[in-house]
């Protein structure tokens, strides 16, 4: 891994590696902001800067740090740049933050972001560093703005908030999905991507953990 | 009392953290292949989230908040900024104190808890917790009745994902589905499911 060249460690999480669909990672967060394409996006923005930067802190300070007291130190370099980020999105950009809720916060406890401090950071140099959590927080988006684009495209009719099939309470065509503003699509949106994304690169199917024996008895008529 | 009651309910069920919020969902779906070991951690969130949700409502209210430090003669003082990292603060350092009380007094429940504890301060639902609470301005007994609610149902809700995934692997399931995609429609339809109590309240 350490003498991966830079486009790998930019772009293997994207689809090879990602980090939701393989390494259950992130998954809390991923599911409650997409709802809506903006908030996603600006979701999956702060979580880009902040798995970036906080990559590249502990990748600095990563000689320094006392091997019994990393996950102290990397929780207060992630939580401070998360404050940062919140303290921003409040201040340009409220309605979105609001929406968010308490989503910005739990970036903190966002697996990824802990995932890749303490398994990339801490064994790279800065810059690749830096470019592993850029491609991770692209990974983790990919995935969350599919899931927010049929959200709100079946749920709604419309993307980033501009009606592109005009619903039925407005006189339009359109019979919404309200389904797939609630909780458990997320789930299945997720689980079907999983699923074509494995079919597409087999290589990610996992070993089952029981295998059915042949049926070799002949049945009795 | 009834509000009490009104709450935990609300909190178990209508808002079960793990199946409407989504939280923890990075050790929900990690730790729910055997049941045994999603008791324990169940057990131990309901433990953890009961502890912290309490603490960090005192600290909130008598440290951080706009004018809480009045008697301290700073009366203009607003803290809340610095929330995040003293909620996480706190959750790391109870963890830690709770894994050597423990230790030291009920070694048996520390074994039956094992690795479950430490991996709880990066669990989603402990702090997502704290910040509801401070989101929905609880009081300190709504917060203790809050904390406990809702780590009992996100381990109501593991232990039966855990339940249904040992059936589960006995199934055949299509290649590219097998274990996480599976995992994830399964965990849509208990979703599916919790959501019929939506509405209820006392």
């Amino acid at each position: 891994m350490a003498d991966a060249s830079a486009k790998q460690v930019l772009f293997e999480p994207i689809f090879s590696n990602n980090p939701i669909a393989l390494q259950i990672l992130g998954i809390c967060s991923a599911l409650a902001v997409t709802t809506s394409m903006n908030v996603t996006l600006v979701m999956c923005m702060a979580v880009i800067a902040v798995t970036a930067f906080s990559n590249l802190a502990v990748s600095l300070v990563r000689a320094q740090i006392p091997g019994s007291i990393r996950i102290i130190v990397q929780m207060t370099i992630i939580a401070s740049l998360v404050i940062v980020v919140d303290q921003i999105l409040k201040a340009y950009a409220y309605e979105i933050s609001k929406q968010l809720s308490v989503f910005v916060g739990l970036i903190i406890t966002n697996c990824i972001v802990m995932g890749r401090a303490e398994g990339f950071a801490m064994k790279n140099g800065p810059w690749l560093s830096f470019l592993d959590g850029v491609g991770n927080g692209l990974g983790y988006s990919v995935l969350l703005i599919f899931v927010a684009f049929f959200r709100e495209l079946l749920g709604a009719g419309s993307l980033f908030g501009i009606s592109l099939m005009p619903v039925v309470n407005e006189g339009g065509w359109y019979v919404p999905n309200g389904l797939l503003l609630l909780p458990p699509s997320a789930f299945f949106i997720i689980g079907l991507a999983i699923w074509g994304l494995r079919t597409w690169k087999p290589e990610q199917v996992e070993e089952p953990d029981y295998k059915m024996s042949r049926h070799t008895a002949k049945e009795a008529f | 009392m009834e509000h009490y009651i009104s709450l935990i309910l609300k909190a178990v069920f209508v808002e079960n953290m793990a199946l409407a919020f989504f939280l923890g969902m990075c050790t929900f779906l990690a730790i729910s292949k055997k049941i045994e070991a999603a008791v324990g951690l169940g057990i131990a969130v309901v433990v953890v989230l009961t502890v912290t949700v309490p603490v960090n409502n005192l600290l909130y209210n008598s440290i951080l908040r706009e004018g809480a430090l009045d008697w301290a003669g700073l009366p203009n003082v607003d803290l809340s900024f610095l929330g995040l990292l003293t909620y996480i603060g706190v959750i790391a350092a109870i963890v830690q104190i709770m894994e050597m009380v423990l230790d030291k007094y009920i070694p048996a429940l520390y074994a039956a808890l094992g690795v479950f504890l430490p991996l709880i301060t990066v669990n989603c639902a402990i702090l997502g917790a704290s910040l509801f609470m401070v989101e929905r301005d609880y009081t300190f007994g709504e917060s203790v009745v809050y904390g406990f609610g809702a780590g009992l149902g996100w381990a109501l809700a593991i232990v039966a994902l855990a339940g249904i995934r040992e059936k589960l692997k006995y199934s055949d399931v299509p290649d590219g589905l097998r274990g996480l995609g599976i995992t994830f429609i399964t965990v849509g339809l208990m979703s599916l499911g919790f959501m019929s109590f939506s509405g209820i309240s006392l």
